[in-house]
């Protein structure tokens, strides 16, 4: 691994930002740290935040590490990083609407139409409809990395229903009680206003039919789920139900919600289910968390459903490549904020260029998300790349590679003191009559020394995010 | 030629259900070869719900019953007025792109069997490989009633060499798609004399310059006057006429009677 930028320690000197973290990990005695460090995971544990790793099974309850040592942004990189975020949310949606439209960038020859309508992600049922407002992706999770002072890229996007903003909200929140002194010392901007902003956003994006207040549920697959824990607390956060599909049903133009007063009529539906399980009359008809009809009361506009079902077509890592693309042909700007360089192992000459070079690069799934089904060349042993290179060869459309990047690190506790970690940014941007953006986001670290991977279902774990005020 | 519909499909449950919704697209478009003269799609004790026309042009209506029932019917009456288009489709409105009807189904997946079919169209000009491939399908499955279930795929339906017009459909819709040709499953009417258990069903191909061409495997024909269409999609559950789901209640038996007759001006 090449050195990497420290996002505390620049050319030896401690960078402004950090300068009264300095003082307060001098206070803080490796006892004391131990102490707060017990008192935090009693917090979490009190609180109940749990997630539940995929496929792993082992303790259904286990808790996200947490590093009590923040992540600081400037106000001036949190400007630039703001600006590229709203730019990359509105091109995002304008590119689904478009697809589902008349597909004007196709015919513009700026994107191949097979990665477009050939994609599992589109949805055909979908197209000819224009949302409320013209929003297909109400929250966008966009994946970032810093890999010098200046230098931000864009990892990737998240359309559909991106988890982790509880993880922001409680490592605030947990930071404020253990550390109120850090918070007087500190102008830190406030990211408290996230539930409400997204209570807002929801609400106005109301559908055509809604007359009045706009009732909104939160639709959860169920307490099996690995992040329902952020379904009840953004539900009860934002002071909305928190339904699974049998709490819901369509009859006569509308969705209805059971309650003891008898049944509710449901306007905006923020899901976190996927599109596939969400109607078994439109889509997988063994699904059993779904409401059967939804989808024809979602195009008739008699609700809406957050993120609208298609949304998926925008985030797929094929189609990632081309989002600079789209916010130069939509918003005729120049993107503030730079992707990654991604090749595509469909093209023949990419394949080849990724094949040779497997030991140096990232290999991701097209469609794969949580940390799984990937090859880090560098960290990678001759057999396992092997193996990987295998799986590349049957089915090369199926995966992306990107270079090894000397993502940033972070101060972290460790057991023996404070190191380095490698960590990324998950900003969640809010899309509705207008573009919402708290500043900060979750930071997700790699706690293994070394490590690249930041995903909590690989070990990784999570900081409080500060952007100073001016 | 006026044809005219009496579709009629009665679901009774062991137990009383508790309410029911149902997706339709029970109800033709105008298009060159046919124009809807009258039409009329009942539930009984059903709620309308939404009506809307979708990106593939056919007209969905959705239902719902509020039980407890134990039997529903749907009633679909009509008269259409159809020509002979050599089983071109012109004039129909849509809006979904034709690369979508490339992507496979689990019901339309080729296997090799189907992929060695596809590969005999290989070299030809679109148009003869759409009627060549229709023709090896017709005569790779042989017509059986009961050989084969609504949950059968091309497939295996190619490997039994026998089906009904699901199968047909499906069969030459994996096969048309191997071979780059856009293919789609297309529900609709047959004018076949007397009282038909089911509705019929044939395939669509995508030839540049014509657009869409019917494909009826099953009878070695294209759709001409005696066809009436009401939907399209990627396999017979996605272009089924009725998709539904009832809350509670037992097990369901189902009735079809289908009678298209041709009428007297």
């Amino acid at each position: 691994m090449t050195t990497c930028f420290n996002e505390m320690f620049d050319d030896g000197a401690v960078r402004a930002p950090y300068a009264r973290l300095e003082d307060w990990t001098r206070s803080l005695p490796a006892g004391l740290r131990h102490m707060k460090q017990a008192e935090a995971e009693a917090l979490f544990r009190r609180i109940g935040i749990t997630f539940a790793v995929y496929g792993e099974g082992g303790d259904p309850d286990r808790l996200i590490p947490f590093d009590m040592f923040p992540r600081v942004f400037t106000a001036n990189e949190w400007a630039r990083l703001d600006r590229g975020i709203r730019q990359r949310a509105r091109a995002l949606n304008a590119f689904l609407v478009d697809v589902y439209g008349r597909g004007e960038i196709i015919r513009a020859g700026k994107i191949p139409a097979h990665l477009v309508y050939r994609n599992a992600a589109f949805e055909k049922a979908v197209v000819g409809i224009v949302p409320p407002k013209g929003v297909y992706s109400h929250i966008v999770g966009i994946d970032i990395v810093r890999t010098g002072r200046d230098e931000f890229f864009v990892l990737e996007d998240n359309c559909r229903t991106p988890s982790g903003v509880s993880y922001m909200l409680e490592n605030r929140e947990i930071m404020m009680r253990m550390f109120p002194d850090l918070f007087r010392e500190n102008r830190i901007e406030p990211v408290d206003s996230y539930p409400a902003l997204l209570r807002r956003t929801l609400a106005s994006v109301a559908p055509l039919k809604c007359e009045g207040e706009p009732t909104v549920v939160l639709l959860t697959p169920g307490h099996f789920n690995s992040a329902y824990y952020e379904h009840s607390f953004l539900a009860d956060m934002m002071g909305v139900e928190l339904v699974e599909g049998q709490d819901l049903f369509v009859e006569g133009e509308f969705v209805w919600m059971r309650t003891t007063e008898g049944p509710r009529r449901v306007d905006v539906i923020y899901r976190r289910i996927d599109d596939a399980f969400i109607d078994p009359l439109c889509f997988r008809p063994d699904s059993m968390l779904g409401i059967a009809g939804l989808m024809d009361v979602y195009r008739s506009g008699g609700v809406n459903i957050c993120s609208c079902p298609g949304a998926g077509v925008a985030d797929d890592k094929a189609v990632y490549t081309f989002v600079p693309e789209m916010i130069r042909f939509y918003l005729g700007e120049e993107p503030i904020l730079n992707n990654v360089p991604t090749w595509q192992c469909a093209l023949q000459d990419d394949l080849k260029y990724v094949l040779a070079h497997l030991g140096d690069l990232v290999v991701k799934e097209v469609h794969g998300s949580g940390g799984y089904g990937m090859l880090v060349g560098p960290k990678s042993t001759a057999d396992q790349i092997e193996r990987f290179r295998a799986r590349i060869e049957e089915n090369p459309a199926k995966y992306i590679a990107q270079p090894t990047l000397a993502l940033s690190a972070t101060p972290t506790f460790v057991e023996d003191g404070i190191a380095p970690r490698h960590v990324d940014l998950r900003p969640y941007c809010l899309v509705g009559d207008r573009i919402e953006l708290v500043p900060g986001g979750l930071t997700r670290v790699a706690l293994t020394e070394g490590s690249l991977v930041v995903n909590s279902s690989q070990g990784g774990g999570v900081k409080d995010t500060w952007v100073l005020a001016e | 030629m006026i044809l005219t519909v009496e579709h009629v499909t009665r679901y009774a449950y062991d137990a009383p259900v508790r309410g029911l919704v149902q997706s339709h697209r029970l109800t033709p478009s105008d298009s060159e070869g046919q124009r809807v003269l009258d039409w009329d799609v009942s539930v009984s004790d059903g709620i309308r719900g939404g009506r809307f026309r979708d990106g593939a042009g056919d007209v969905v209506e959705s239902w719902s019953v509020t039980g407890p029932v134990l039997a529903v019917e749907v009633r679909v009456t009509g008269r259409v007025e159809t020509s002979d288009c050599a089983g071109v489709l012109r004039g129909h409105r849509e809006t979904i792109p034709t690369a979508c009807y490339l992507r496979d189904t689990p019901l339309t997946w080729a296997d090799s069997a189907l992929r060695n079919l596809a590969a005999q169209a290989q070299g030809m000009e679109p148009l003869q490989a759409a009627h060549h491939l229709s023709g090896v399908v017709s005569k790779a499955i042989a017509w059986t009633p009961g050989a084969t279930q609504s949950q059968t795929t091309a497939a295996e339906a190619l490997e039994r060499r026998q089906g009904v017009c699901q199968d047909h459909a499906h069969a030459l819709i994996a096969a048309a798609r191997d071979a780059g040709i856009p293919a789609r499953y297309v529900s609709g009417y047959l004018l076949a004399g007397g009282v038909q258990d089911a509705a019929h069903a044939w395939a669509e191909l995508h030839v540049p310059g014509l657009g869409w061409i019917g494909f009826d495997a099953a009878n070695g024909c294209c759709p001409d006057a005696r066809y009436i269409r009401l939907a399209s999609g990627l396999d017979a559950q996605d272009a089924a006429p009725i998709r539904g789901s009832a809350r509670g209640g037992g097990g369901e038996v189902l009735d079809v009677t289908v009678a298209v007759s041709q009428s007297q001006q």
